[in-house]
């Protein structure tokens, strides 16, 4: 019996982390339509597209290997992995071990790769654009989380999640909440970097990867990447707030409350800014990259004074 | 006066050196230059600011007049000048790099971070190693370095004298007390004339040779 509450308490957390995440491009979108004075798609539109999408067939190519409908799955898996990781405020996490911010990277890195490794299935020319593309931001974005994740080792002495997430507010927190909000944006493909709306075919990032994916497989590249986006959010509230200093319930709601406003003022940016050219792009990740090594400085030095 | 109420190690002060020292990376990674201009306005009034703070405990009329003198020249009088310049030479507003926008920022947060990492090797007085004077000093004089080195236009390279001018003022905050009120007011004086100078010269070149560019200007033309 006493092994069945631990049991419970992932699937209750595999839930919540499944049925949530959707929910973020829903209320982005809401933003979105309401800053443009538009009544916009409802919050949860998202929800109809998958369960629409999972009734559908599947079209494949017949030169695509197994691997075109094997990717998006392990991609979702790993993405479901790093989430199982990630701690939710005073909950804690599901797995935790020292060093398992490694294996989120990892994960993280993996379902890029099974994503990528679709969209080179299709033998497109088109997708394999995109697939670059992809790949030459995310070096870039990694390098700023893997500073960013550094920063917080260094500030807390420690390399396992549960632990790592529980800064100290001041100068550091707020270079590393701009920082990692940046490769939120840029490993989400949001605006500055991405625009998620528009099919035009030069500019397109992340959805050119998808183009050729219908059906389960699109749905589960869907979900997969609002999981993402989940997991991002999260990350970012804790890694800025001090989650500690509340009780449960209001670590709870202030974790709840983070991310709606991370997820809200994705929407206004994504509303207020246009696309950067590509050419500026390694620009934004570089200045990315700087607010997570001087947060790093920051710890590193013991703050400020 | 004493030198009991040294306010040296000040979290706010320390606030607005870390604040010029993003300025700096922000003037290193803008592609136009009002925006250069800008970022090196408000560095200049955040520099004004300081010795207001340094001196918390026994404010005169002189910190008061060099805190005045500063922000007024750094933040509005000179950046003034150089827009005055950029309009009647109509320069274009975008900056050539010599050496591009993620290389030289890479460059100067490198000597940024060496910067604040090095200074505590340096042979600094007690009251001052907390602080990030020396520091951000360095910073801004290495900034300076390679924004005259890596842009081509004679305006962003003007910036470039700016910026390492604040780190020397940065630099010359930590003898606030042994300064007298001539050499502040001489230096900044200097330097607003000579920024003035540069705007009439900026003109004359540009009817003169067509150009800015200062990679043209190093040949010679009948």
């Amino acid at each position: 019996m006493h092994a069945l509450i631990p049991m419970l308490g992932i699937v209750l957390r595999l839930a919540v982390w499944l049925l949530l995440a959707p929910l973020l491009p829903g209320i982005i979108n809401k933003v979105k339509a309401w800053v443009a004075g538009r009544r916009g798609p409802p919050v949860f539109q998202l929800y109809y597209d998958l369960a629409k999408l999972w009734r559908k067939g599947v079209v494949m190519s017949s030169l695509a290997s197994p691997g075109f409908i094997a990717g998006p799955a392990i991609a979702w898996v790993a993405l479901i992995g790093a989430a199982m990781l990630m701690p939710l405020g005073p909950v804690g996490c599901a797995v935790s071990f020292p060093g398992d911010v490694l294996l989120l990277i990892y994960l993280l890195a993996l379902a890029r790769f099974c994503t990528v490794w679709a969209a080179m299935e299709t033998g497109s020319a088109f997708e394999g654009m995109g697939a670059v593309r992809e790949v030459s931001y995310a070096v870039l974005a990694e390098v700023a989380i893997i500073a960013a994740v550094l920063s917080l080792s260094v500030e807390t002495g420690s390399v396992t999640l549960v632990t790592m997430l529980s800064p100290s507010l001041g100068a550091g927190a707020v270079l590393l909440a701009a920082g990692i909000f940046t490769v939120l944006l840029a490993e989400n493909c949001r605006v500055p970097f991405d625009d998620p709306n528009t099919h035009l075919e030069l500019t397109m990032i992340h959805e050119v990867m998808v183009l050729d994916h219908s059906g389960p497989p699109l749905a589960v590249v869907l979900h997969g990447a609002s999981i993402k986006l989940l997991l991002f959010t999260v990350l970012l509230v804790q890694a800025v707030l001090p989650m500690r200093e509340f009780t449960v319930l209001g670590a709870v709601g202030v974790l709840a409350a983070g991310v709606l406003v991370v997820t809200v003022s994705v929407g206004f940016i994504e509303s207020l800014l246009a696309r950067l050219a590509f050419r500026r792009v390694p620009l934004l990740l570089t200045t990315a990259i700087l607010f997570c090594l001087f947060a790093l400085l920051v710890a590193w030095k013991g703050g400020v004074e | 006066m004493s030198n009991g109420t040294w306010m040296i190690g000040h979290p706010d002060l320390n606030l607005l050196i870390g604040l010029a020292m993003g300025l700096n990376l922000l003037a290193l990674g803008s592609s136009r230059l009002p925006s250069m201009i800008r970022s090196m306005s408000v560095q200049g009034m955040l520099l004004g600011l300081m010795p207001l703070l340094l001196e918390a405990g026994n404010l005169d009329w002189r910190i008061f007049l060099v805190a005045l003198a500063t922000i007024v020249g750094k933040g509005f009088v000179i950046p003034g000048l150089l827009r005055r310049a950029m309009r009647a030479a109509n320069i274009e507003r975008d900056i050539q790099p010599f050496l591009g926008y993620v290389p030289s920022l890479l460059l100067g947060a490198a000597g940024t971070i060496a910067a604040v990492a090095l200074a505590r090797a340096l042979p600094l007085l007690p009251e001052h190693s907390g602080s990030l004077l020396v520091p951000g000093a360095i910073a801004s004089v290495l900034t300076g370095f390679i924004l005259m080195i890596g842009r081509v236009r004679a305006i962003s390279q003007v910036c470039g004298y700016l910026i390492l001018e604040n780190g020397i003022y940065l630099f010359g905050l930590l003898l606030i007390h042994s300064t007298p009120l001539l050499v502040e007011s001489g230096i900044l004086l200097d330097l607003t004339v000579g920024v003035f100078i540069i705007g009439l010269i900026v003109d004359r070149i540009q009817r003169a040779f067509d150009s800015l560019d200062t990679r043209k200007l190093n040949t010679l033309r009948e």
